[in-house]
């Protein structure tokens, strides 16, 4: 059974970064992915959970094939399922992203102005892209 | 030099309750205390960052979690630092039984009535914590 889940569920890790403005992209673009675009297809974990949880949660990454959303090159979310979990398939920095595509970051961690949608937008469609490559590839 | 308060909120992205937690915490650091006390990623006490370390072990802590794991207060801990309090979201809907977020993320208005109390019992609890420094 597990492994017919394995098959069909990816895990999304944002970092969540709450000091700062792309730390907010990485739950928005997540949340996008699993409530929108990839619904049937992904699940997510909060990050502490790593530590704070049990072995279920540290095994997250051993039973999902997962993709890190990281805010900056600080990539906490990465290191830490690396870490405590089990390597993650793709990471994605926002803060790297947002800069190949001349996006500027949101200017409040608080709340999202109209134009940080693209933002959002740009980071939950290269997420799910990677969800897609997962699935198709096993 | 007098030690700031440093307020952690967790990471919860599954409910409410993280956001809420999440937005009373910025409404305390840049609206209502904002010379007082600060925030930090969580997440960067889950690699054992040095400077992060170093911020909650030499300030006053609070930590508010949005569930029963307690997330940001075990992360706090697992670094070798006692918090000096610790709150949980549901206290905000005791008092406003109520009310309702209307998502996740996006709280509306009622989600904000939430957030509104809990920055308030926050900014107590900050002014509460520099009593006892003094």
């Amino acid at each position: 059974m597990l492994e017919l889940i394995k098959a069909i569920k990816v895990g999304v890790i944002p970092c969540n970064g709450e000091e700062i403005c792309e730390g907010t992209l990485t739950r928005f673009a997540s949340r996008k992915v699993l409530d929108k675009l990839r619904p049937d297809s992904t699940v997510t974990i909060c990050l502490p959970l790593f530590i704070a949880g049990e072995k279920g949660e540290r095994n997250f990454s051993k039973t999902f094939p997962t993709i890190t959303v990281d805010g900056c090159n600080k990539r906490c979310s990465q290191i830490s399922t690396e870490r405590l979990s089990s390597p993650p398939r793709f990471s994605i920095v926002v803060s790297d992203v947002l800069k190949e595509h001349g996006i500027a970051p949101p200017e409040s961690r608080r709340i999202l102005a109209s134009k940080d949608q693209a933002a959002v937008d740009l980071i939950a469609d290269e997420i799910a892209r990677k969800v897609d490559e997962i699935l198709k590839n096993g | 030099m007098s030690r700031k308060v440093i307020v952690l909120p967790c990471s919860g992205i599954g409910k409410a309750y993280g956001e809420i937690g999440r937005q009373a915490v910025y409404e305390l650091v840049e609206d209502l205390r904002p010379e007082e006390a600060t925030t930090t990623c969580l997440a960067r006490l889950v690699i054992d960052d040095p400077e992060a370390k170093a911020l909650v072990h030499d300030n006053i802590v609070i930590t508010i979690d949005g569930c029963t794991q307690d997330c940001a207060r075990k992360c706090v801990e697992s670094t070798g630092k006692k918090v000096d309090s610790s709150l949980r979201v549901i206290e905000a809907f005791k008092q406003n039984r109520g009310l309702k977020p209307e998502g996740i993320l996006e709280l509306g208005e009622p989600g904000f009535k939430l957030v509104h109390g809990l920055s308030q019992r926050l900014s107590e609890e900050v002014d509460c914590l520099l009593r006892k420094e003094k």
